[in-house]
């Protein structure tokens, strides 16, 4: 019977690596100091009520950013242990196994926890307040979705602690990671993982799609619409397309693992080669999907700090839906070595290389814009000008280079390949959001963020980076190959490493900066009591910051593309402005507890599926079940606010009380 | 009164001035037909998925040597009339008639439930014979895709238990009609599923 516990707890927790004791105190501690803070002063009623059952979008949104950017710093220490392992030739400390469950958990992380639901952070704070609505199409979702992410994420996340991380890669390649050569339980939190947070996504995709189409302001034309809200759009699409792939990638291998099945195993004629299909059906896309918002995100910055419109506003909306559809058939081009011949190989090689003319001619519109314009270089400018445009015209050029079929036989699965993926989604992807969080937190918080902190985080996250990865095409090319856990001495490698290795603790002290920055302009910053610290174009610039729950006090009537900007510019002619509407009721969705609840039960199925206890499982299922009956069942979902509510809201906001 | 709730459930969302509750009622249609297309996508996946591991049998039985048609073909003009009444309680939600709603509903749960069960029969058979989920690749991908159709069909079951027991409280008001639109909606696209799963699996196999 002792033994028998024993054994168990031997299995359950991992043991054996300090890493993973101090993960544990670390995990332990950090529990018990947020449940002391929080009964200490009497705070969980508080966090119940307004923050984990609400159904405001800005508050969701503010969920989903805090907690990416705590997966950023875990992903972000995975990457550090990595290139920590990678400094010199014959390290000891990373053992390969460890490695191997290292850059799988990175990856992971990295796109789908970090990048992803920054992406929905910046969706949910801006969307609406862009279009002039007061909510999202389906606000109840829209919290499910949330916190189906975070229950998902952190699945994911403790498999470091209990039973062991997966390590088959952030794609899971069969037969890798089926049971025959993975029968612990790392593969199975990677499925439910992903597959929760992904079913979240999913949700995320239809709500906004609807809100965009449905609940843009009157007047307002799709093809007056700012640009971020059609990127939202194009991204939202591809995921509605993509998603539905991966969920079924992802439960067939599911099927294979718990039931025996044989889709993707190597006996029983399984097909390894259909999953690679799969995964990059939904990978390619996916790439995609995470960039598309950061280039809305680089139009309205670069737009805002000209104080020029948007130079070829059709031609980008016409570049990010071609992107969005293209980005569909160009998917083989990751497997281009594995066989599948060279007519197949020139379809997507020429594909792959289409994508490129609608992104040189977004380039071009971003460099136009600024032509002649009154350009001034604030913190987002600069992440944009100095920090993206050139990052990525070179990890384009250098995807280009990959994309020549013949060549990519030389390049696949080298440090040519890490270094181009990394350029594209850190100078694309991350500079992106983090110049979109910048540029809104203002209208977010009511503060902006002190400027000096943030261009100095913005100089070490840049030199940092190019120190990091450009020796990395330079190893890449002298032939090291990715998801390598060390080197030998003769290899040559090894200055290359140490120089990207002191480039990847330079973009960690730039994120440590940017920490920085938020909690001293938490504390330090002046209040902002115009509602458009940067002098904006569109309409959330036209509201109080923070925006009030209702967003705005009357519905507006847009006329123009960039309306505030025109309305703005008549004031300023001297044009009588018109007259306002008066306020009426605003119709308001009530918090609900179901979406977290329900997560919870999520969280429990997942679990008890990755350990085969049924016993868990059932009535976690059971309980999602009985969630969404309560909801079916739950017609009070709406109250008013009253006027002179509004009225006094207002008058808080612009500070005249 | 109920009616007074709903009023408050449907004049949200009031973004286009003062329908509010056409609105949102409107929003939630749309919201379903884009679920619909990620659904289709879905299932196209398990098709494609079926098409490409068709020869797959490693040797063993093939479904050509399996199926028995005659129970297949009984649950296929099951599921049709379910479609059928599934639309017949349509027009008498039209007609505000709410006894027939509901009469029509139950007939139509009743005969989804023969659906299922007839399904579930027919694995039973198949695993008694010994061809079970591990046989090959194309017996793991036969189970996967007739068996996802089965488990859509049994969550529209208690979907629509649910309507009727609300339809049963609230009557026929916009919340409650939107409510069996959409699982009208969900029931017909069902069954164009169903079509091509038994055009692909079974008569494709058996031709
Ligand atoms: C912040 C600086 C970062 C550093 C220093 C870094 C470093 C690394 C390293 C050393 C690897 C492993 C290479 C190998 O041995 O195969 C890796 C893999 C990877 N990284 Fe990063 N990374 C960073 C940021 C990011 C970001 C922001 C993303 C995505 C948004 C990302 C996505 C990935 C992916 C997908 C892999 C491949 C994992 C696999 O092989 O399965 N990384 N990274
Ligand atoms: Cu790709």
């Amino acid at each position: 019977m002792w033994q028998n516990i024993k054994d168990f707890a031997a299995d359950f927790f991992v043991t054996g690596d300090p890493l993973i004791y101090g993960a544990d105190v670390a995990i332990v501690l950090t529990m018990s100091a947020i449940v002391f803070v929080l009964t200490y002063f009497k705070k969980w009623k508080w966090l119940w009520t307004e923050w984990l059952t609400t159904v405001d979008h800005k508050r969701i949104g503010i969920m989903y950013v805090i907690a990416s950017l705590l997966m950023l710093f875990r992903g972000g220490m995975d990457a550090l242990l990595m290139r920590t392992q990678l400094v010199m030739p014959e390290m000891e400390f990373l053992s390969p196994e460890h490695y191997n469950e290292i850059f799988t958990t990175h990856g992971v992380i990295m796109i789908l926890f970090m990048a992803m639901p920054l992406m929905f952070g910046l969706f949910n704070l801006v969307v609406p307040l862009q279009i002039g609505a007061r909510d999202v199409a389906f606000p109840f979702l829209n919290s499910l979705s949330f916190w189906l992410f975070f229950a998902g994420a952190m699945l994911f996340n403790i498999s470091f602690v209990i039973g062991g991380s997966p390590n088959a890669g952030w794609l899971a390649y069969p037969p890798l990671s089926g049971t025959m050569f993975n029968p612990g339980v790392g593969q199975d939190f990677y499925i439910w993982g992903i597959q929760i947070s992904g079913i979240g996504s999913l949700a995320t995709g239809i709500n906004f799609i609807v809100t965009i189409l449905k609940m843009r302001a009157p007047g307002m034309k799709l093809m007056k619409m700012p640009m971020f809200s059609w990127s939202v759009l194009g991204s939202c699409l591809a995921i509605i397309l993509a998603f539905p792939i991966l969920t079924v990638t992802l439960a067939l291998s599911f099927i294979d693992r718990y039931f025996g099945a044989h889709f993707f195993t190597l006996d029983g004629g399984g097909n390894p080669m259909m999953y690679i299909n799969l995964i990059w059906m939904w990978g390619h896309p996916e790439v995609y999907i995470v960039v598309l918002p950061a280039f809305g995100i680089f139009s309205e910055i670069v737009a805002t700090f000209a104080r020029k419109k948007l130079f070829g506003y059709k031609s980008m909306v016409f570049a990010i839906m071609a992107i969005s559809v293209v980005s569909f058939i160009t998917w083989a081009h990751h497997f281009f070595t594995m066989g599948s011949g060279a007519d197949v190989n020139a379809f997507f090689a020429v594909s792959t290389m289409i994508i490129a003319i609608p992104t040189g001619v977004k380039v071009f519109n971003w460099i136009f814009t600024m032509f002649k314009g009154k350009v001034s270089f604030e913190t987002p400018m600069l992440w944009t000008v100095l920090g993206f445009i050139p990052c990525f015209v070179v990890g384009g050029m250098t995807g280009v280079m990959l994309s020549v079929a013949p060549a990519d036989f030389q390049f696949h699965n080298s440090y040519f390949l890490i270094a181009h993926f990394h350029q594209t989604l850190i100078g694309g992807v991350v500079f992106g959001y983090i110049a979109g969080l910048v540029y809104w937190w203002p209208k977010v918080f009511g503060f902006k963020l002190n400027e000096k902190l943030g261009k100095w985080s913005f100089w070490f996250w840049n030199i940092g980076f190019y120190v990091c990865f450009m020796p990395q095409y330079v190893v890449g090319l002298m032939g090291m190959t990715r998801r390598v856990s060390t080197y030998s001495w003769d290899s040559g490698w090894w200055g290359l490493n140490l120089v990207s290795t002191i480039g990847g603790f330079l973009m960690g002290a730039g994120f440590l900066i940017m920490v920085w920055q938020i909690l001293h302009s938490i504390k330090f910053m002046e209040r902002d009591t115009t509602g458009d610290p940067w002098n904006g174009r569109t309409l959330e610039w036209s509201i109080p910051s923070p925006a009030p729950m209702y967003n705005f006090a009357r519905t507006p009537v847009v006329e123009h593309l960039d309306d505030w900007w025109e309305k703005k510019q008549r004031k300023a002619k001297g044009e009588p402005e018109k007259p306002l509407a008066p306020l009426e009721p605003i119709h308001m969705p009530k918090n609900s507890g179901i979406p977290i609840i329900m997560s919870g039960f999520w969280f429990l199925a997942g679990f008890g599926l990755v350990f085969d206890w049924l016993w868990m499982a059932i009535p976690g299922f059971l309980g999602v079940f009985a969630c969404m009956f309560a909801h079916s069942f739950n017609y009070d979902t709406d109250y008013y606010i009253p006027v002179d509510e509004i009225e006094r809201t207002e008058a808080a906001a612009r500070g005249t009380v | 009164m109920a009616s007074n709730k709903n009023h408050a459930a449907q004049a949200r969302a009031g973004n286009h001035g003062h329908d509010g509750h056409h609105d949102l009622e409107s929003l939630r249609l749309m919201g379903f037909w884009i679920f619909l297309i990620t659904d289709c996508i879905l299932f196209g996946t398990l098709f494609a998925t079926y098409a490409v591991l068709s020869n797959s049998t490693a040797g063993g039985p093939t479904g050509a040597e399996m199926f028995e048609m005659p129970g297949i073909i009984a649950e296929t003009f099951i599921l049709l009339t379910s479609s059928f009444t599934s639309g017949l309680a349509l027009l008498c939600m039209n007609r505000g008639d709410r006894k027939g709603l509901i009469g029509w509903l139950a007939v139509t749960a009743a005969l989804g439930a023969c659906f299922i069960g007839l399904e579930l029969n027919e694995f039973v058979h198949l695993v008694h014979e010994g061809v079970t989920i591990g046989t090959s690749a194309y017996w793991s991908a036969f189970y996967t895709l007739v068996s996802t159709h089965g488990i859509h069909v049994t969550i529209g079951l208690f979907w629509m238990i649910a309507i009727m027991i609300q339809l049963g409280k609230h009557g026929i008001t916009p919340v409650t009609r939107r409510k069996v639109n959409v699982i009208g909606l969900y029931w017909h696209f069902l069954d164009v599923v169903w079509i091509f799963v038994f055009t692909v699996v079974y008569m494709m196999e058996v031709m």
